[in-house]
């Protein structure tokens, strides 16, 4: 054991009780990104990770009116409907995704990164952050 | 009881200044989920009537890279090639809300410059500059919703007949709606500013109202 005055031994010394006091209390979940929106009407069901799609990342490059008048998507987490065969017809994630505007359909990973068995919603919202009684399932 | 608490808080407050003089990032030094569930499980703060925080949960680690924020599968290869929120957001104006970040003031300033148009780059949107007062009872200042603001992002058909009649006072809007996800609620506290930004809405100062009992 090196000595105490060194930085790694004060480390050491610090390091035990801390990560035990920081495991009594709760840790806090981690946080989504702030709108970001899981689609998971089919995916479960079809063997595949649920997807996720980042409002953050894609407004920083389209406006709304592109998503949500042009192309017709609802406002509504999992309410569109959306599928393979429409996204290679050039419908919803299809209408870009199509290697010209961005990268094309065949990186699945890309789109269908979330963690198995999350429900369709839009993530951080207010409605998630309110007050509500303990082990409520509304969060998450 | 009180005592394990100001140890826990005296401990995690030397952490937070250790790391901070050291630099770290928080994340190393939370624990690995088996060594903390039974320590977790036999004290739960929220099963304490002291507990602060009690009902509402402190706010966790903001704007994390996607392998590590709860949602996206980190046992996938694709989660590690997105790009993570803080590699963009430390050069956009700031807000106390959603993302953190003054999306208003980011387009306005030129700092992004999203497309009106899937395809074309050059493609402008309509802007229309015209303000509506909706006048509120009570002691909150007055709503005023700005056209400007919404048309740099959004087309008439997504407020316009669905969400709203596009006449001046033709519609019925309350907090409490709004709190539910309707009327300004759509898009607020979801994917545009927060609920808790009460004065970005209610921005036009009013008489304040008079004392009860003076005349
Ligand atoms: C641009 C994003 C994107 C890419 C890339 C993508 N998907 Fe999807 N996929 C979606 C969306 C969105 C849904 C609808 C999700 C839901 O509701 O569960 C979906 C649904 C599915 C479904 C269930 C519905 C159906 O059509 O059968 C399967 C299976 C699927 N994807 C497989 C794949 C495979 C395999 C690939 C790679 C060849 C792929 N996806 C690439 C976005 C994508
Ligand atoms: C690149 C396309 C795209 C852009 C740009 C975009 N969105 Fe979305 N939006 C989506 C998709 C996809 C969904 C989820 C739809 C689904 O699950 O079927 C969605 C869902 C939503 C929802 C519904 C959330 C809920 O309550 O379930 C809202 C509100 C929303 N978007 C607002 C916005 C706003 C405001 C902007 C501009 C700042 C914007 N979107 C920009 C694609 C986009
Ligand atoms: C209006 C065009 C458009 C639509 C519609 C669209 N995207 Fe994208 N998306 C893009 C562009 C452009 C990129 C960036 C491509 C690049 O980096 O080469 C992108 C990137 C992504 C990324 C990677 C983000 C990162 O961190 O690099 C994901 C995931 C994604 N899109 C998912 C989706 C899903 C799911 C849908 C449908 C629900 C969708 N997109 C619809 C244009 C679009
Ligand atoms: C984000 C939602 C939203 C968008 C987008 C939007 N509006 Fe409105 N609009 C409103 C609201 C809210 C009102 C006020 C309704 C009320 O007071 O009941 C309104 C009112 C109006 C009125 C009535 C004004 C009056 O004095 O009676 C007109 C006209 C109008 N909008 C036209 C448009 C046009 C044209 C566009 C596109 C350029 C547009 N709006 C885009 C939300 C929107
Ligand atoms: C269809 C989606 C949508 C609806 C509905 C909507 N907003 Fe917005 N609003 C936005 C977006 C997107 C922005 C840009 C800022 C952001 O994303 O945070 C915005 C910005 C604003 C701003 C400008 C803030 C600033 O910093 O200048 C105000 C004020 C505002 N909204 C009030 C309202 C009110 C009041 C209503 C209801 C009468 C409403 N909004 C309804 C999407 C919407
Ligand atoms: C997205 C815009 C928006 C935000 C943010 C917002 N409000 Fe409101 N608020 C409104 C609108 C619109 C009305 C309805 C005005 C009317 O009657 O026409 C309203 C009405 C009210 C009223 C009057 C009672 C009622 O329900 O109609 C109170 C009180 C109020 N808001 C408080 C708050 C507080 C406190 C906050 C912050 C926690 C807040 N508001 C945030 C838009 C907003």
């Amino acid at each position: 054991m090196k000595k105490l005055t060194t930085s790694t031994g004060w480390h050491a010394v610090l390091g035990l009780p801390v990560m035990l006091a920081l495991a009594w209390v709760e840790v806090p979940v981690a946080r989504a990104e702030y709108g970001d929106v899981v689609i998971n009407n089919y995916s479960d069901a079809a063997g595949m990770r649920p997807v996720v799609f980042p409002h953050w990342f894609h407004r920083l490059r389209f406006r709304c009116n592109v998503c949500h008048a042009d192309l017709g998507f609802k406002f509504k987490a999992g309410g569109n409907e959306i599928n393979m065969v429409k996204i290679i017809d050039g419908q919803f994630c299809g209408a870009c995704h199509n290697g010209d505007v961005a990268w094309p359909v065949e990186n699945c990973d890309l789109c269908h990164t979330g963690k198995p068995g999350t429900p369709s919603q839009v993530h951080e919202s207010d409605i998630q952050q309110f007050a509500q009684p303990m082990g409520s399932t509304n969060k998450k | 009881m009180n005592k394990r608490y100001f140890i826990v808080s005296l401990l995690i407050g030397i952490t937070t200044f250790h790391m901070a003089c050291t630099a770290q990032p928080i994340t190393p030094a939370r624990p690995a989920p088996a060594a903390a569930a039974p320590a977790a499980a036999a004290k739960s703060p929220d099963s304490d009537p002291l507990a602060f925080h009690r009902l509402h949960k402190p706010s966790g680690k903001r704007n994390r890279p996607p392998a590590e924020d709860g949602i996206h599968d980190p046992g996938n290869d694709g989660t590690h090639a997105l790009l993570a929120p803080l590699s963009v957001f430390p050069s956009l104006p700031k807000a106390n809300s959603g993302n953190r970040v003054d999306w208003v003031q980011a387009l306005a300033a030129g700092t992004i410059k999203p497309r009106a148009d899937q395809a074309d780059a050059t493609e402008e949107i309509v802007v229309m500059d015209l303000n509506i007062v909706r006048e509120v009872k009570g002691s909150m200042p007055n709503v005023v919703y700005p056209h400007k603001q919404h048309t740099e992002w959004l087309d008439c058909s997504n407020c316009h007949p669905g969400i709203f009649v596009p006449l001046k006072g033709a519609n019925q809007m309350s907090m409490a709606a709004i709190m539910l996800g309707q009327q300004c609620g759509v898009c607020h506290g979801k994917v545009a500013f927060s609920i808790s930004e009460c004065r970005k809405c209610h921005s036009q100062s009013k008489e304040p109202n008079p004392a009860p009992a003076a005349k």
